[in-house]
């Protein structure tokens, strides 16, 4: 197929890339773009690690053609932090260590960012239906659950961004 | 959510054990963290792995030069490209070294790799792959271990009688004695599954080959030293000419200290065509291509006396192996010992017997054959008391191992919290009342290592290093060669560092996952990291410290009888810590004194006189309350509790993590997660068919930390996180046998399992009304 000029917005950059139209949205971010924050974990979408936010909607990346995100405005986990300032989300990450290995990190904060800003008030099981698509081995998502829920109570609050 | 209690906590430390974030941290939640996954080299090609469709085959040739001649393919690799040399992490036993990567003649279960390709994009190296011609003579096959040792079954190595790879026998005590003393005897087979290590990062690596003869590999793996050892041996180089970096890993859990097809078969292109060359696995690759728990079948036979005094226990263990090796052998000893734990026997006795299969190799898993070993012993555990009729938990509790226990030639208990784990376990059972009827409790008990002491991979150095450089303005540098694959390693030295040299957290850099440049250690396995590095930075730390208190006491003209420290920074007397001096000037002084040389400590840790297996014990309690849907059997755990010793915690945060993780894992490992195997061939080899735990599943995951002072430990640490991965699927059977007094005698535990067991009961029930 040929190749095809495809412009971009991702964490409020515009990119023009050459790509087959063939390509999924995660390889354009990964290798065409170069940010490799977002990760892929399974050919079945079924993992969660490619995980960005599009247009305020958690996507996973493998499941859509980078053609189709042209015109929207893509968020990945290293447009979460501004001047180096992190958002309440990662705080959340660090302090309650919602996180090991690392890999699901991207997908599983991109999947928390969507979530809280659709769910104002979420209970617990609210929260763990929000980030079932994302599959984390290392941490059994209890700190995971705990770091959601203590953005959504306004721990962070001040820290906004 | 989730309730946490600390139980008899030791002395305020200043980092121990106190709120530190992941050194990591920043890195991981940014984006920032780059994997081998990540890796793009000036130049690189992309390979893909050509794997055998047939479980026993002989390869009678190879024609590659259609897939060559296609556009962009740079090379293309069989077994006859390579030295051929059968390789294996027991080194120091050749018949145990049985795995050629690229075999050159011969393949053993589906998805073994039969060639590699490199090409300029990944598609192109796909494409490749379909025009290799293999010539195959499928030969029969066999895929269970009690056909495999049957007579006249497939030879699937040469010379092994009945396809035995290994054997391992455990005995100490007076077995028989201990049987003729016992009032009761119970005897039970189970069966228990694989697991896959299913871990984010499937298994991939970088290699670039330069015509200076040396070779730089990025990979994702638990040991670099390991792979660099390994690979010198494979490749015939010196280990020296062979730098293995693993950047940030994306888990491990036991699968990734062997060598796997991505490491090899890329430095072995890339040396062909002197380019980099990166394999990523897909998923489905990792799935039927990389290595599993081992399937067991468990024969153990239990002689106690009418009172629940435990007399003696006898197991007999069939593993099935798969194709090779790997670190299977240790899996074989180690389910055999943890089999005993955490009792005391008048007499133990263990045969275990590793069976060669047509399927994919067996090996490693966290908890390294110990969740096999509780999943049969646990349960049977619980029978014996509904049996005799005595409370199950007051049973364990009167035979567990105590402080100063011995297993003759194998182990001595330096601490163990056991005892009080009962309490908080019983606590947590009383505490919830009467359960609705749908419901029931199951616990579980069990013990592991904190680092094995073997070494078959035949190292001549310390089994863990450290090197502490203070820099003038008093940032500290630690070299270590553990490895952080998420467990939290490179946090819990920079805890143990700081905290030794009096300093803080943010002061240290901790440099691993680099041959080049860090000591050797033998990485993340066996949950050694912990007390063996930790040891090895401990002492390097103190080491440096000393260095420094030298310059300290010389100008400080203090009485001898005095003694300086350092905390938060400030060096001072102890009994007068208003007097002393900050910790940056001292070591700019001591600099000066040491002709301008930086301050170096060096550490190291082998353990020595500690038995046969480990420096040390943790010990846990698990307990499950779980649901079940009678007419699905579905199963849905509701709350759990960990009651945990493992010694003195050093990394709050990540012990929590490390609980909670290792809970989701066995949990899965007892009822979701299920590799059901068709001639040989996995049948649900991707993330919708293989079940896991995902986040609604997770119960809370309460936790009462048992402190104990462990004193081969540093700081009286010992082993978490890997243990706790062992008792839960026993939970769950416990649970199951509680509420319905169905026995369940395989897992995973699947929803037709219980069913089939609930209508086999109400069955039995009406036949003997009639």
């Amino acid at each position: 197929m040929e190749k095809q000029l495809l412009r971009l917005n991702v964490n409020d950059q515009n990119y023009e890339i050459y790509i087959n139209p063939k390509t999924l949205l995660v390889e354009a971010i990964r290798d065409h773009i170069e940010l490799t924050g977002t990760k892929r974990g399974c050919d079945t979408v079924s993992c969660g690690a490619c995980t960005v936010v599009v247009d305020d909607m958690a996507v996973k990346a493998c499941s859509v053609l980078a053609v189709q995100a042209e015109g929207t405005k893509i968020l990945t986990s290293e447009g979460l932090e501004v001047n180096g300032k992190l958002a309440p989300i990662q705080k959340a990450f660090l302090d309650e260590g919602a996180f090991q290995c690392g890999f699901c990190t991207s997908g599983m904060l991109m999947s928390s960012v969507a979530f809280l800003n659709e769910t104002k008030k979420p209970t617990e099981k609210e929260i763990r239906d929000g980030i079932e698509g994302n599959i984390c081995r290392c941490t059994g998502y209890n700190s995971i659950v705990r770091a959601i829920d203590s953005v959504a109570k306004g721990k962070y609050t001040e820290d906004k961004v | 959510m989730n309730k946490y209690t600390v139980i008899n906590p030791h002395e305020p430390f200043k980092v121990i054990n106190t709120h530190i974030h992941n050194v990591d941290g920043w890195a991981k939640v940014t984006g920032r963290a780059a994997y081998t996954f990540d890796i793009k080299l000036p130049g690189m090609l992309y390979g893909k792995i050509l794997r055998s469709p047939h479980p026993h085959a002989n390869i009678r040739g190879i024609d590659a030069s259609k897939a060559l001649a296609l556009d962009g393919v740079k090379a293309v690799v069989t077994g006859k490209d390579t030295l051929g040399i059968k390789q294996g992490i027991w080194r120091r036993y050749k018949d145990l070294c049985d795995e050629q990567i690229l075999p050159v003649d011969k393949v053993r279960y589906i998805g073994e790799p039969v060639a590699a390709v490199a090409a300029t994009t990944e598609e192109i190296a796909e494409k490749a792959l379909d025009l290799i011609e293999v010539d195959y003579e499928v030969l029969p096959a066999v895929f269970e271990p009690l056909d495999a040792i049957k007579k006249g079954a497939p030879e699937i190595h040469e010379g092994f009688e009945r396809n035995i790879n290994v054997t391992r026998h455990i005995e100490w005590g007076e077995v028989e004695e201990g049987f003729e003393e016992a009032e009761y005897i119970r005897e039970d087979w189970f069966r228990c599954g694989g697991q896959a290590h299913m871990c984010m990062e499937t298994r991939c690596a970088v290699s670039s080959y330069t015509p200076d003869k040396k070779l730089t590999i990025y990979h994702s793996n638990q040991s670099p030293y390991y792979m660099q050892g390994l690979m010198a041996g494979v490749l015939d180089m010196r280990e020296g000419d062979i730098r293995v970096v693993a950047p940030y890993v994306g888990g491990g859990f036991g699968g990734k200290f062997e060598l796997d097809g991505a490491i090899f078969c890329t430095a072995i292109l890339s040396m062909k065509c002197y380019k980099p060359v990166k394999i990523v696995y897909t998923r489905e690759e990792d799935f039927i291509a990389s290595k599993r728990r081992t399937p067991m079948f468990y024969y153990t036979r239990t002689g106690v006396k009418k009172d629940g005094t435990f007399c003696a226990r006898e197991a007999k263990v069939f593993t099935n192996g798969g194709a090779y090796t790997g670190m299977g052998a240790t899996a074989l000893y180690l389910t055999g010992f943890f089999h005993s734990f955490p009792y005391r026997w008048k007499g133990y006795r263990y045969d275990g017997y590793r069976v060669y299969t047509n399927t994919l190799p067996s090996t490693s898993m966290r908890g390294f054959g110990a969740p096999q070993a509780m999943w049969c012993s646990e349960q049977q555990i619980e029978w014996i008391a509904a049996d005799l009729g005595l409370d199950p938990i007051e049973m364990r509790r009167k035979n567990s191992h105590q402080e100063g226990t011995i297993l003759p030639g194998q182990a001595t208990i330096a601490s163990c919290g056991i005892d009080q784990c009962y309490d908080e376990i019983t606590k947590w059972i009383k505490g919830k009342g009467k359960l609705p009827a749908n419901r029931s409790i199951g616990i579980s008990a069990c013990g592991f290592m904190s680092g094995g002491i073997f070494n078959w991979f035949d190292s001549p150095y310390s089994f863990s290093s450290a090197v502490v450089t203070i820099n003038q303005d008093g940032t500290v540098e630690l070299h270590i060669g553990a490895q952080e694959i998420g467990q939290g390693s490179n946090t819990t030295m920079a805890i143990i560092c700081a905290e030794t040299l009096g300093v803080k957290v943010e002061d240290i850099k901790v440099h691993s996952g680099d041959t080049d440049h860090c000591p050797p250690d033998l990485g993340a396995w066996g949950s050694r990291q912990t007390l063996m590095t930790g040891n090895a930075t401990k002492m390097a730390s103190e080491n440096a410290k000393k260095q420094l208190l030298e310059f300290a006491y010389a100008q400080s003209g203090l009485n001898i009888v005095y003694d300086l420290d350092i905390k938060d920074r400030w060096v001072h007397a102890i009994a007068r810590p208003e007097r002393g001096e900050d910790f940056v000037k001292l070591v700019r002084k001591a600099l000066r004194g040491k002709d301008g040389q930086k301050i170096v400590g060096r550490g190291y840790y082998t353990p020595h006189r500690k038995g046969m297996i480990s420096p040390a014990y943790s010990y846990m309690l698990q307990g499950v309350e779980v649901e079940v849907d009678e007419e699905t059997g579905k199963i849905t755990l509701m709350d759990s509790m960990t009651a945990h010793d493992c010694g003195q915690p050093i990394n709050h945060l990540g012990l929590i993590g490390q609980l909670e993780g290792a809970f989701s894992m066995a949990a899965g490992y007892g009822y979701l997660e299920y590799m059901p195997y068709e001639d040989g061939k996995l049948m649900n080899p991707n993330l919708v068919d293989y079940k896991m735990i995902r986040a609604p599943e997770m119960p809370p995951a309460n936790i009462a930390e048992i402190d104990t002072y462990e004193p081969e430990g540093p700081y009286g640490a010992k082993e978490a996180g890997e243990g706790l991965t062992n008792p839960t699927a026993a939970a769950i059977g416990n649970a199951l046998f509680h509420r319905f007094g169905v026995q369940m005698k395989e897992c995973p535990v699947r929803p037709e399992m219980v069913v089939n067991a609930l209508k086999e009961k109400k069955e039995k029930e009406a036949a003997e009304k009639k």
